[in-house]
């Protein structure tokens, strides 16, 4: 049992870590997509470039809107990087300080997307109303699937705890089994559509009308705006990991102790480097969604994860 | 109401060969011939082209229909008492009503009978009409009531329906039209759309210029149909002066002609991919549309093929080795036009976003005598290319590319196909260019005269017409770009589609604002 200060300390290195990993993900995210288009590539640091000089700028507030206007995206990166804490990252698996388990985490996602909602529609632009509209629904078809998988992965680790999943399955005590294989499909589904990634939403679009996500963030100026592109960075990398602790968790502990953190730390960038290079690709190769077909593609992944669920029952007991 | 074929009674517009044939002039003193003219249009099946004030000593009235011979050209007499007016016919022709509106608030002439009296190009910013007079925008922002925000659009009520307005100033760098959405939920019941912002006078502008003065004004009418401009420009001219360009220079335009609608067609359809979500496409074919135009700036000297056409001829001439360039381009283009058409086709996500996607119903675009490229992607056989050939359009001829789905699919699959002709048509020309001079200085003109000119640009129809006077100083033109029959044709095909698909269907459009806002 490791100490409350310990526990504290490694808490906060993993934080600071997650706020500079996630805009690394997102700078190399975009440089498989410029190369995939034959375009020459920004630099990995590109993010950091952008926020930083929107830090710099001035805030404007639309007329009319709350304090909650002001406020939430100040919550919302709280949030999500209080989030990575649930999710394995390098650190040793141990289970005493741990304040959530995997549901606990989507019930905390859960909050970002209604906050984020709150605040676009609270901006008072329609375009704050739709893009809030769009992210409720993607996000009420997605949970349910969200939830399957967690609990397709219980049923094979005996724990919702992404720790303890990951831990025994890197353990070598279970092999992956076809209700992780279909888990992590739908997992993979569940992941573009929450953080509004291709074929659902698309993050490079300037049409207004067919925005999700960056619609609810056309209001957001300056250091505002830097913190919420910053927070969905942190967001999808906390999704990742929840996808490497889950279902690619080998190695996410070198080995005992704090010696194993090197080695982890290398297999960690390893696995980031492949799921960026696969995300690049896979957006560069598919067309957007008609947004009447999203819920036939979260239901594709709800599918999956009952076909997950199922297949416990039937194939591995 | 006197009717002569060629000309108008007092000798102006008097064409030669080898130009336009076929059209009639229609002179009428009242209101009531020129309702009972226009009646007697439609009801054997004529189209609207174009309708425009000119507000000189008398105030004449002109609105141009097309038939199957070429286009009749009414001139009507405004009725000056009690007040500037002149009789609508929109009900005849649904197209009018903008064009009407626009008379109204360049001219100040009021068009009878027609229901919607809201502005249309004045935005509240003028003192008077334009053209009637001197009329200077105020200084500084004007009121609000005049500054438009009052518009009336139309609103939709009823449970869970609300109302989305877009622009003008929009989320890419593209430019400026308000588009007022009534929507519920993901659906669109209505959409109106409110233009202008970009209105340059160019009627004003071109007044009083001499011909080399108006020359570089011509091809930044609207800077994507710059060729088209400049060859309904010099037709106009052309007709007025009564001079007959050579052959050759004919041939040239109609390489000029070609090879820019092959360049805006390359770029739509990456657009239109793009659009859809699909980057690949905008990469790919943003690539042979840079390479293609690159080629214009080695070949013309410019980008966008601005300037490179003068009444009278051309105004460069080919060599031999830019020929042979040409048609290496052409070869070069065959080959990735047809993979990437493959990719397009084969691409199930692109075509589920394509397919039945901002229909527009044949028997609407078949009403409104639509032409262009949505006009044929919805089973009209409309292509002045081929309806009305000028040389060299009359020997080596271009097949009408159509579709009769009308969807964004079928615009994405007449592009393609339009590419297709115009690169087949480029390699069958440029080989067999006549000899001779490539222009001819303009005939004299000591009278005032006018002339009219009709071409089929990338996107539709385009004509212009002008008024020369003595010295070949321009009195007057004017410039209707097909964009002002597609933007009302949008409002009609968008309702029922999803608000998510409008620029999609926007896209396929292509309407432009520039050129419906001149």
């Amino acid at each position: 049992m490791k100490s409350f200060w310990v526990f504290l300390g490694s808490s906060l290195a993993k934080m600071v870590l997650v706020v500079f990993l996630a805009p690394l993900f997102v700078g190399w995210l975009n440089m498989v997509r410029a190369l995939m288009a034959n375009r020459t590539p920004p630099g990995l640091l590109q993010p950091f470039k952008d926020w930083g000089k929107l830090f710099t700028k001035e805030i404007i507030i639309p007329e009319g809107s709350s304090m909650l206007f002001r406020w939430i995206p100040r919550i919302v990166f709280s949030l999500l990087l209080m989030s990575s804490l649930l999710v394995p990252m390098t650190e040793p698996h141990d289970d005493g300080w741990v304040f959530g388990d995997a549901l606990v985490l989507i019930g905390i996602l859960s909050l970002v997307r209604v906050l984020m909602s709150l605040g676009a529609m609270d901006s008072g632009t329609p375009f704050g109303g739709i893009g809030g509209r769009r992210e409720m629904m993607v996000g009420f078809l997605a949970e349910p699937a969200t939830i399957l998988v967690i609990f397709t992965t219980y049923l094979v680790s005996h724990s919702t705890m992404t720790f303890v999943t990951a831990d025994s399955l890197q353990s070598g005590s279970i092999l992956p089994t076809p209700s992780l294989v279909f888990g992590g499909l739908s997992f993979f589904l569940i992941l573009l559509g929450e953080n509004a990634r291709m074929p659902i939403d698309n993050p490079a679009t300037h049409l207004e009308l067919t925005m999700i996500h960056e619609a609810m963030m056309l209001e957001y100026t300056g250091p505002s705006l830097a913190l919420m592109e910053w927070a969905s960075a942190i967001k999808i990398l906390v999704y990742l990991l929840m996808g490497i602790g889950l279902f690619f968790p080998w190695g996410v502990t070198g080995g005992p102790g704090w010696s194993g953190l090197l080695p982890a730390f290398g297999m960690l960038a390893g696995k980031l480097f492949m799921a960026g290079a696969i995300l690049g690709v896979f957006e560069t190769l598919v067309a957007k969604l008609r947004i009447f077909r999203v819920p036939e593609f979260m239901t594709l992944a709800f599918l999956l994860a009952i076909l997950g669920f199922l297949s416990h029952f039937v194939l591995e007991t | 109401m006197s009717e002569e074929k060629g000309k108008f009674p007092d000798g102006s517009g008097q064409f030669s060969p080898g130009m336009l044939s076929g059209h009639v002039f229609v002179e009428s003193s009242s209101g009531d011939d020129y309702l009972r003219e226009a009646s007697v249009i439609k009801n054997r099946g004529g189209r609207l082209v174009s309708l425009w004030g000119d507000a000189g000593e008398n105030g004449f009235l002109y609105s141009v229909f097309a038939d199957a011979e070429g286009l009749r050209i009414l001139r009507t007499l405004v009725r000056q008492i009690p007040r500037p007016s002149f009789p609508s016919i929109a009900f005849l022709f649904p197209l009018a009503s903008r064009l009407e509106r626009t008379v109204r608030d360049l001219a100040g002439w009021e068009p009878e009978g027609l229901s919607d009296f809201r502005p249309w190009i004045d935005h509240g910013l003028w003192s008077g009409p334009p053209l009637a007079g001197k009329a200077l925008p105020p200084k500084g922002l004007p009121s609000k009531e005049i500054r438009g925000e009052d518009y009336p659009y139309v609103v939709v009520r009823g449970e869970g329906v609300h109302e989305i307005p877009v622009g003008p100033v929009h989320a890419g760098i593209i430019e400026p039209g308000h588009f007022r959405f009534q929507v519920v939920g993901e659906k669109v019941l209505r959409m109106e759309e409110r233009l202008g912002y970009t209105h340059k006078g160019i009627r004003t502008l071109i007044r009083g210029r001499s011909m080399q003065e108006a020359f570089p004004l011509i091809s930044r009418v609207s800077g994507d149909s710059a060729v088209a401009y400049q060859w309904a420009w010099a037709q106009a001219v052309e007709m007025a002066t009564q001079t007959v360009p050579p052959d050759r220079a004919l041939w040239i335009r109609s390489v000029l002609l070609e090879r820019e609608r092959i360049a805006n067609h390359l770029g739509d359809l990456g657009a239109l991919g793009n659009d859809a979500g699909f980057g690949f496409g905008l990469v790919q074919f943003g690539r042979l549309k840079e390479d293609w135009i690159r080629r214009n700036q080695d070949v013309f000297g410019h980008r966008y093929l601005m300037d490179t056409l003068v009444p009278g001829g051309v105004s460069k001439d080919l060599g031999d080795a830019e020929i042979r360039a040409m048609l290496d381009d052409v070869r070069a283009l065959k080959p990735e036009l047809l993979s990437l058409k493959t990719i397009y086709d084969e691409h199930g996500g692109l075509q589920d976003r394509f397919s039945e996607t901002g229909f527009l119903d044949p028997m609407l675009a078949g009403q409104w005598g639509l032409g262009g490229v949505v006009g044929r992607s919805s089973g009209q056989m409309l292509d002045l290319r081929h309806d009305h050939p000028v040389p060299p359009y009359d020997r080596e001829r271009v097949p009408v590319s159509i579709s009769r789905r009308g969807d964004v699919g079928a615009r994405v699959r007449v592009r393609f196909q339009e590419i297709r002709h115009s690169l087949a048509f480029i390699e069958s020309v440029l080989p067999a260019l006549p000899e001779g001079p490539a222009n001819v200085p303009l005939e004299r003109c000591e009278s005032f005269r006018e002339g009219i000119g009709w071409v089929e640009g990338f996107r539709g129809e385009i004509l212009v017409w002008a008024r020369l006077g003595p010295g070949h100083t321009v009195a007057d033109a004017h410039f209707h770009d097909p964009s002002w029959f597609l933007w009302p044709t949008l409002e009609m095909v968008v309702p029922g589609n999803l608000v998510a698909d409008f620029p999609l269907i926007n896209k396929s459009f292509n309407a432009s604002y520039s050129g419906h806002d001149l």
